[in-house]
C-alpha cells in the first residue's frame, strides 16, 4: 500500500514538472533558423525532395551511422543471450491459406521494401522503414512455418557488406573532396531535382541502411522465432 | 496541436505507471514501449506549424517560398530514428526476459530478489 502511495507521488511530481512546459507552451509560426537552412540547403545543394531524408544521411549523417551501430549491437546482444541451438518445435501445422499467401505476398512485400527504400529522398519513407517492411515479409514466412531455417552465411553478409560500404562512401567524400566532408553524397553528381537518380550519393546510401536494418531485424526475427 | 502534446505526455505517464507497478516482466516492457511511443508523438507535435504541409518538396510546395510553407523537418528526422532504435531495444529486453524465464520459470518480478535492498 505504501509503495502505491510513493508510486502515484512520484507519477504527480513527473506531472508537476511537466506542467509548466505544457502552460507556456507556444507554437512557432516560422522554422527556426536551422531548420530553414535545412530546407533551402536540401533544394540548392542536395537536390532532395525530401527533407527529413536530407536531415538524415547528410545533414545528421554520422548520428545515423552510430544510431545503425546502435541497432547493431541491440541486435548482436539479442544473438548472444538466445544463441543456443533452438529445439526442433512440433507446432501445430499452420493453415494452408497462410502457407500459400506467404509464398505469393513474400515477393510483393519484398519488393514494396525496395521501392520504398530507393525512393527515400522522393516520397515519404527510407531505409529504416523500406528495412523494417522487408522483414515483415520474413516474419510472414516464419509464421507459415516455425522451423524455417534461415542461411546465417547470406544474412551476415548482406548485413556486413552495408555496414562496411555505408562507411566507404563515406571515406570516400573525404578523398574526393576535402575536409569536413564525411558522408557527402556530392561524390557524385546531383542530377535533376526531382528524379529517381538524383541527391547524389542518398539513394545508395538510404538503400544500405535499408539492406542493413533488414538484414538486422531479420536476424533477431531468427533468433527470436524458435523460443 | 496541444491536444496531441496532452495526449503524449498522458501515454508517457500511463507507461511509467505501468512500469512501475506491474509484477510481470512482460508487461513492464509493454510499459516501456507506451513511454516510447509517448514521447515520439511529444517530439513530433513540438514541430508542427499550423496550417503547413510535410516537408516534402513535392508539387504541393512552392520551391521558391520552401521555407514558409512546411513543418519543421528535425524533429520528424529524430523520431524515424528513435523508432527503430525503440524496437531494436524492445527486441533485446524481450530476449532478457525469455532467458529470465527460462533460468528461473518465473515472470513475476517479485522472484527476481538479487537486486533488492
Amino acid at each position: 500500500m505504501i509503495k502505491r502511495i510513493f508510486i502515484l507521488l512520484a507519477l504527480l511530481g513527473l506531472v508537476l514538472m511537466f506542467l509548466p512546459f505544457l502552460k507556456d507552451f507556444d507554437f512557432h509560426e516560422e522554422l527556426s533558423d536551422l531548420s530553414s537552412q535545412y530546407v533551402e540547403g536540401s533544394i540548392k545543394d542536395l537536390n532532395t525532395q525530401n527533407v527529413v531524408t536530407s536531415v538524415i544521411v547528410t545533414y545528421r549523417g554520422l548520428d545515423t551511422l552510430g544510431e545503425v551501430t546502435v541497432l547493431f549491437l541491440a541486435t548482436a546482444g539479442v544473438g548472444f543471450l538466445l544463441r543456443k541451438k533452438k529445439a526442433s518445435l512440433k507446432p501445430r501445422r499452420s493453415s494452408e491459406l497462410l502457407q500459400t499467401a506467404s509464398q505469393f505476398l513474400f515477393v510483393l512485400i519484398i519488393l514494396t521494401g525496395i521501392y520504398i527504400f530507393t525512393h527515400g529522398h522522393l516520397t515519404p519513407g527510407g531505409g529504416f522503414q523500406g528495412g523494417v517492411l522487408i522483414t515483415t515479409a520474413f516474419l510472414l514466412l516464419i509464421l507459415a512455418d516455425v522451423n524455417l531455417k534461415f542461411n546465417h552465411s547470406i544474412l551476415h553478409f548482406v548485413e556486413s557488406f552495408s555496414g562496411a560500404f555505408y562507411v566507404m562512401i563515406g571515406l570516400f567524400g573525404l578523398l574526393l573532396i576535402g575536409m569536413n566532408s564525411f558522408l557527402d553524397p556530392a561524390i557524385l553528381p546531383l542530377g535533376k531535382f526531382g528524379n529517381l537518380l538524383s541527391a547524389g550519393a542518398i539513394p545508395i546510401i538510404y538503400s544500405l541502411v535499408g539492406l542493413k536494418v533488414g538484414s538486422e531485424l531479420t536476424t533477431i526475427l531468427d533468433k527470436m522465432g524458435g523460443e | 496541436m496541444i491536444f496531441s502534446l496532452i495526449l503524449g505526455f498522458l501515454l508517457l505517464i500511463i507507461g511509467l505507471y505501468g512500469m512501475l507497478t506491474q509484477k510481470n516482466l512482460i508487461k513492464i516492457v509493454i510499459g516501456f514501449s507506451i513511454v516510447d511511443t509517448g514521447t515520439h508523438i511529444i517530439i513530433v507535435s513540438i514541430g508542427y506549424l499550423r496550417g503547413r504541409t510535410a516537408p516534402i518538396l513535392d508539387g504541393a510546395v512552392d520551391l521558391a517560398n520552401a521555407t514558409k510553407q512546411v513543418v519543421d523537418p528535425i524533429p520528424s528526422a529524430l523520431v524515424l530514428t528513435a523508432i527503430v532504435i525503440g524496437l531494436a531495444v524492445t527486441a533485446l529486453m524481450l530476449s532478457f526476459v525469455i532467458k529470465l524465464y527460462q533460468k528461473n520459470k518465473s515472470l513475476s518480478i517479485d522472484d527476481y530478489q538479487e537486486l533488492k535492498w
